[in-house]
């Protein structure tokens, strides 16, 4: 499915500027309260709100500028974040956990554990990812609201 | 165990949610590593943490964390202690270390929300 098959179910759109540290965390919030007025059951808001906020922190670790884009279907919930940076040389790497390339800054913050793609992923019914070196870093999350 | 009774063992001083005293909590997850509460704490457990910035608020948060203690006596600034409020999620301040904070609530009854770290929680990881 691609995102012009689902543009019409957009719930909310967030602009994300890299190292903006003091805020991190801002989007997983207003998107889980968004989410909480639908009725969808907390434990899926719960993983819907884990892996926003692993891709915030990404995107505020790594990347120059993003967008997180939450859309409701009927049937699952589709977390899309999209980023401008340096993109990921070795994917398969990089989903490895423990492997970090973190620096001091985003440490002090709690995170560059290298667990942040491998949560994204648990934390998915479906992942994708891909990634130009150069150019940018796409995630695209599905979470069925009948699923794990 | 409620919160009030938490706050007594760790002779914390409740810097947000003196209204939700008589809240009832059973489990707890330590760590200053927010990326490791993601990945396993649970949802309705006591976040004990050293980490003073407001990710510890947003972090317990998205995990629905019934209430954050720091622990070293850590000052919290205005930000992490307006996040709380707003985000309703009580917070307490310990002048113990994260061991000495574990090992009282958990000789007063309090449990791991998970005890270990299990093979299969990895493999699901990857």
């Amino acid at each position: 499915m691609r995102s012009e098959d689902y543009e019409e179910y957009l719930e909310c759109s967030y602009e994300i500027e890299g190292r903006d540290f003091i805020d991190a965390g801002i989007v997983s919030s207003q998107i889980k309260k968004g989410l909480k007025s639908k009725g969808i059951p907390e434990s899926i808001i719960r993983r819907i709100a884990v892996l926003t906020f692993e891709a915030e922190i990404n995107i505020i670790s790594y990347a120059h500028q993003g967008t997180i884009r939450c859309y409701v279907l009927p049937d699952s919930v589709i977390i899309e974040a999209k980023d401008i940076g340096p993109g990921i040389e070795d994917i398969e790497l990089a989903q490895q956990e423990g492997y970090s390339t973190a620096d001091d800054a985003i440490r002090e913050m709690g995170f560059g554990a290298g667990m942040g793609l491998a949560n994204i992923r648990k934390s998915s019914d479906t992942f994708e990812i891909s990634s130009v070196p150069g150019e940018g870093t796409y995630l695209k999350c599905v979470i069925l609201l009948n699923g794990k | 165990m409620t919160l009030g009774e938490i706050r007594d063992i760790l002779d914390a001083e409740v810097i947000v949610g003196k209204d939700k005293l008589d809240l009832e909590i059973h489990t707890a997850f330590g760590a200053d590593l927010m990326s490791d509460v993601l990945a396993f704490a649970r949802s309705g457990c006591l976040l004990i943490t050293g980490l003073s910035n407001p990710q510890s608020v947003r972090t317990a948060y998205a995990l629905d964390i019934a209430a954050i203690a720091v622990c070293r006596g850590k000052a919290l600034s205005e930000k992490f202690i307006e996040i709380a409020r707003e985000l309703g999620i009580p917070v307490l301040v310990t002048r113990y270390i994260m061991f000495e904070t574990c090992g009282r609530l958990f000789q007063a009854g309090i449990t791991g929300c998970i005890r270990e770290v299990h093979l299969e929680d990895k493999q699901r990881a990857q």
